[in-house]
């Protein structure tokens, strides 16, 4: 039973990250029906260039402001420079663009930091607490909890109260209505590729400091599991994917723990995802499919 | 189509040297150097990691290259001039593929050194075999180099995983009495091959296994039922990262076993570098070795590698890469002189199955017409005070049934100007 | 919906096509005889990638787990040929082995076992095939996408769990070697490249064929509009599924091939980057051409062969060159990926002057199911054309506010 709990918990600690980096995909993919290949090189540089300062000042605390400041910069940049000139219909080419943006970005990241792990280390203890005897989470991973649903509730908010959020779900969901009514459509896509970005490297700063340490690849394993958790979730679904993510990090934790045979998980993950699939092809949250006459 | 041709000279001049042999006729036939042979050079290669996931190995190739550069400036082996070229395969075995082909088949070497990485060595294994190419000091401790009937070209280098498990488990035999004594290991021939090792040598089954693949850092789980367990020994089976990330779950779950980690992973100065302030973690870590210690200034060896590096290399600190690097270079220097001027393929591989290398190494090599496995043994290290030092004896055994005996040969001293007398 | 500029018969065309491959093959095995095994992996990648094309082009199926079929082939044929080189299907080798390495030559497997093995290969993948794509037909664009991508990523720990597939060391595969008399004259490592040509050729002809037939049609008008497809009758699923395990029967070919040019059977030649590779062959040279299939190939194969020259010219300090070295053909690749493919709508093979036919790979939005315009490469006025699924179009979509 104490088992249990521990993976369960720990389980959902790591969910956590995977349903941050899930909603940053789903994001863009509701902005622009792409899947941003270019996520987790994007979020590692940006972890990079925020730890070189914060390595200096401000410790982690100042990385975590920075990272997503500077996702955003370098997601903006992606997009205005490579993936707006290909225009709406070239979701394949966009995929295609975002592999090749990745594979700069993680060899620029190579040549200039080297390809050992560098460790990030955490701001506060990451040592588990135990109650009554069964270990639970530690300090650190009680913070990311608590900044990752403190991210979701301003998502939230940011999108079903405020100006901006309206005029972004609108660019997004009937862009030519939107620019009829006089919504800025392009700058609205501009903004949610930056606010996806940013919110990726939100969640890498909040993970590396759990893993060997900043890699160019260090986000690759993130950004192929938030990904299956999104598709799980449904891309259309923000709550798809936070739910995808919670789930994917407890899968992954009951077949490591209760198997003994970690290469099992990536086999149970491909069998979730094909049996939910099968019964609801775009997803767990996907709407009902509506057919037009 | 120069590969038939060089086949045919090569069955000629076989064919002709057997005929000759048996008698004290000199052979009346000159000599046709093979491919990669010229008056003035030989022609080394090797395939290596300098980028990708094991690129915290990219300094072996750079210390072997500084070690030739050595040799050739003290006149080379046998008045040739070592030309040594290094290729990348960022340790993807597509790329070796192509790596060495282009070594063998455009570069025309005479011979691989020194290539690195299981994978990706096994990709090339029977390539080599069939171009009939020399494939010197294999840089893993995979059992598959050791195969002299399959790949008579073959040799290995390190103390493969199944003879170093087994020194450990002889060890925690002898020390660890009542013990509860499990495995956190690589999910794959690595870590399988180590860990039974450790029970072959223990006597008995480890109380619980787990393991870890490298797509997934958080190894939480695992270690949880380690501590669950009552583990108070844990053998390590890990590559650096997941050492790092071993003793850095265990600390944040209080679990505090002793560690005995496998050389493949216990590397200090890298361990160390990726845990950064939670360093002291090392503290304790008990592992094996076969080469000097690359932080022991003291040692002759290391004195001398650093001289060389400082000339040749990138004027860095020796570390165990480098040490890994330069020793397989000078027993390659060695193999080369035995072979003698006049120097052929078939000549090369009898001249290192007759064995008796002395170099750095704290136990012997283990080449001879059977066996073509490198080093035989190693010598128990522990970190103490932040330093990684030997202590006890050396022990060699083999990856099968012989057992574990203690070796006191006194090490061999490095001669003068580095260069190893034939 | 035939090109009207058509002449020869759908197998004619193929004929002709897969004739053309053999001749540019054996040509290119003369000029490059430096690069027979860079060539030999052109041609077995080139398999896979036609396949592919053919899948995500003209079918509209976006699959990233591609190698994980070359993968199921590939280790399928190895299994298959030791079994037959096990059970004594062997011939003496050929001559030219000396000394120390003549006693370790060993048999080596007969010819005919080739064949075996690759069709083994091409079942088994075709078999997994079929059983991914009842599961796939149903999904759509990223769906698919992120399903084929999990899929693909099981080839490593399945070599690892299964003891027989060899785990990360993988398996050594007694392939036959080139028969005395054409081995000598042509070069072991020419003739193998040639028999994959011939493999290749093969698949060439036949997908040629096939799709300028009635089955590319069909998958065509699927893909278009799925809905319009089924109202004249054109079975969509079964098109749909059709494509996809023709996609992982070419891929179990071209690991088979690349199987048997290397004698050897990892699981680190068919991982995600493979895929990947594949994928931007595809759509380098546009996606559904099977020209561009093979020009995308030869792109993607040479380019970091290329850049790894260029980068060895340059020089610097041992650990800056070694760090700028080994990460340079990765930066150069990525740019050349993102570059061609803004310069290029619709890839290259676009630009040879085949006129305007435009591939449409719209997703539509998850809450319509379609999946994506129709496009019938001509003008049409009206109806069927401004339905406005998918993005962006002719007309705006009424927005539906249920999210």
């Amino acid at each position: 039973m104490a088992r249990f709990i521990f993976l369960t918990i720990d389980g959902l600690a790591t969910g956590a990250v995977y349903a941050t980096f899930a909603l940053s995909l789903v994001l863009i993919w509701r902005a622009a029906r792409i899947v941003n290949f270019a996520q987790g090189a994007i979020s590692v540089a940006a972890a990079d260039v925020a730890w070189s300062v914060g390595s200096r000042v401000g410790g982690w605390w100042l990385g975590l402001l920075l990272a997503p400041l500077v996702g955003a910069l370098l997601g903006v940049l992606m997009q205005r420079f490579t993936v707006r000139r290909l225009g709406p219909e070239r979701h394949l080419d966009a995929i295609i663009v975002a592999i090749g943006v990745a594979m700069v970005v993680q060899a620029v990241l190579g040549m200039v930091f080297g390809l050992q792990y560098r460790p990030l280390p955490a701001p506060v203890s990451q040592t588990v607490l135990t109650v009554g005897g069964v270990p639970t989470l530690s300090p650190y991973k009680l913070l990311v909890l608590g900044a990752v649903a403190l991210l979701v509730v301003g998502l939230a908010l940011l999108f079903s109260r405020t100006a901006v959020g309206l005029r972004l779900r609108a660019s997004a969901l009937a862009p030519e209505v939107s620019r009829l009514l006089g919504v800025e459509v392009e700058r609205m896509t501009t903004l949610a590729w930056g606010l996806a970005t940013g919110v990726g490297a939100f969640a890498a700063m909040l993970v590396l400091p759990t893993g060997p340490g900043l890699h160019p690849t260090a986000m690759d394993g993130v950004f192929i599991t938030a990904f299956t958790a999104a598709v799980l979730g449904g891309l259309d679904s923000p709550v798809g994917a936070v739910v995808g993510g919670f789930a994917v990090g407890l899968v992954l934790n009951y077949v490591t723990g209760y198997t003994d045979e970690p290469n099992l998980a990536p086999v149970a993950l491909l069998g979730l995802l094909l049996a939910v699939l099968l019964v609801r092809p775009n997803g767990i949250f996907a709407g009902p499919t509506i057919r037009r006459a | 189509m120069r590969r038939p041709i060089r086949a045919a000279a090569l069955v000629t001049a076989a064919a002709l040297v057997v005929a000759c042999s048996p008698t004290d006729q000199p052979s009346p036939e000159p000599y046709v150097p093979p491919r990669g042979v010229t008056e003035t050079e030989i022609r080394l290669g090797t395939h290596q990691p300098l980028t990708g996931p094991a690129s915290s190995y990219s300094r072996v190739a750079l210390a072997m290259k500084a070690y030739f550069d050595h040799v050739n400036a003290h006149g080379g082996v046998h008045g040739r001039q070592i030309v040594f070229l290094i290729k990348d395969d960022g340790y993807n075995p597509a790329n070796t593929q192509t790596v060495v082909r282009e070594l063998v088949e455009q570069d025309e070497v005479f011979a691989i050194v020194g290539g690195l990485g299981t994978p990706t060595h096994s990709a090339v294994l029977d390539y080599l075999k069939e171009e009939q190419v020399p494939d010197l000091f294999v840089a893993s401790g995979a059992g598959s180099w050791n195969q002299p009937a399959r790949y008579p070209g073959t040799f290995g280098f390190q103390t493969d995983y199944t003879t170093e498990g087994k020194i450990v488990g002889h060890y925690l035999a002898e020390e660890s009495a009542g013990e509860t004594v499990c495995a956190f290991h690589q999910d794959d021939d690595f870590g399988r091959e180590f860990v039974a090792g450790v029970e072959a040598g223990l006597g008995a089954p480890v109380a619980l296994r787990q393991s870890y693949i490298p797509t997934n850092t958080n190894v939480a789980p695992q270690v949880q039922a380690l501590q669950s367990a009552g583990c108070t020994v844990v053998v390590l089976a890990t590559l650096p990262s997941f050492t790092a990330q071993v003793l850095r779950t265990a600390d944040q779950l209080s679990f505090r076993p002793h560690f005995v980690a496998s050389t493949a992973g216990s590397d200090y100065a890298t361990v160390g570098a990726i845990l950064g302030v939670d360093k002291a973690l090392l503290e304790g870590l008990i592992s094996t070795g076969y080469l000097p210690i690359a932080t022991n200034p003291d040692d002759p060896w290391i004195a001398l590698f650093q001289q060389i590096l400082d000339e040749y290399g990138d004027g860095g600190e020796v570390d165990n890469n480098v040490v890994v690097g330069m020793s397989i270079a000078y027993l390659t220097v060695q193999a080369l002189q035995r072979a003698g001027r006049e120097i052929t393929v078939d000549g090369l591989i009898a001249a290192i199955e007759e064995g008796g290398f002395r170099g750095p190494g704290l136990v012997p090599f283990a080449f001879s017409p059977t066996s073509h496995a490198g080093y035989s043994g190693g010598r128990m290290s522990k970190v103490t005070n932040g330093k990684q030092d030997y202590f006890g004896p050396a022990y060699v055994t083999d990856a099968g049934s012989a057992p574990v005996t203690e070796y006191t040969e006194p090490a061999a001293v490095p001669p003068p100007d580095g260069i190893p007398t034939p | 919906m035939d090109d009207p500029r058509v002449r020869m018969n759908p197998a004619a065309r193929g004929a002709v096509a897969g004739l053309a491959l053999l001749a540019a093959g054996v040509a290119a095995s003369y000029a490059l005889p430096d690069r027979l095994f860079a060539l030999g992996q052109v041609v077995a990648w080139l398999v896979a990638a036609a396949g592919l094309t053919v899948l995500v082009g003209l079918s509209g199926q976006l699959s990233l787990g591609q190698a994980g079929f070359m993968a199921t082939g590939a280790y399928a044929a190895a299994l298959t040929q030791n079994a037959l080189y096990a059970a004594g299907f062997t011939v003496a080798p050929p001559a030219g082995t000396s000394g120390r390495f003549a006693a370790a030559a060993g048999p080596t497997a007969a010819g005919w076992t080739l064949p075996v093995a690759l069709l083994a290969g091409v079942a088994a993948a075709a078999a997994v095939g079929a059983l991914l794509g009842l599961a796939a037909v149903r999904m759509r664009g990223a769906y698919l996408a992120g399903a084929t991508l999990v899929f693909g990523l099981i080839v490593t720990p399945v070599t690892v769990l299964v003891d027989a597939l060899g785990g990360e060391q993988g398996l050594r595969v007694h392939v036959p070697r080139a028969p005395d008399p054409v081995g000598s004259a042509v070069g072991e490592g020419r003739f193998r490249v040639w028999v994959a040509l011939v493999g290749a050729a093969l698949v060439l002809a036949i997908l040629t064929a096939v799709v300028r037939g009635r089955w590319g049609r069909d998958l065509r008008a699927a893909r278009d509009d799925e809905a319009a497809a089924a109202l004249v009758g054109i079975p969509v699923a079964r098109v749909r599924l059709g494509a996809f395990v023709a996609s992982a029967a070419t891929a179990g070919l071209g690991g088979g091939l690349y199987v048997y040019l290397t004698g050897t059977a990892l699981p680190g030649y068919f991982g995600l980057t493979t895929s990947l590779f594949l994928l931007v062959a595809v759509v380098i040279g546009g996606a559904g051409r099977l020209v561009g299939a093979v020009g995308g190939t030869l792109f993607v194969v040479a380019v970091p062969i290329v850049t790894t020259e260029v980068m060895s010219a340059v020089d610097a300090s041992p650990a800056l060159q070694a760090r700028l070295a080994g990460n340079a053909p990765l930066a150069l690749l990525g740019l050349c990926l993102v570059l061609v493919t803004l310069a290029t709508p619709g890839g290259w093979s676009a630009r040879l002057g085949r006129g305007p036919r435009r591939v449409r790979i719209g997703w539509g939005r998850a809450d319509q199911g379609r999946s994506g315009r129709l496009d019938l490469g001509r003008p049409r006025a009206g109806r069927r054309g401004d339905r406005g699924r998918g993005g962006t179009g002719a007309r705006p979509p009424i927005p539906d506010v249920r999210e």
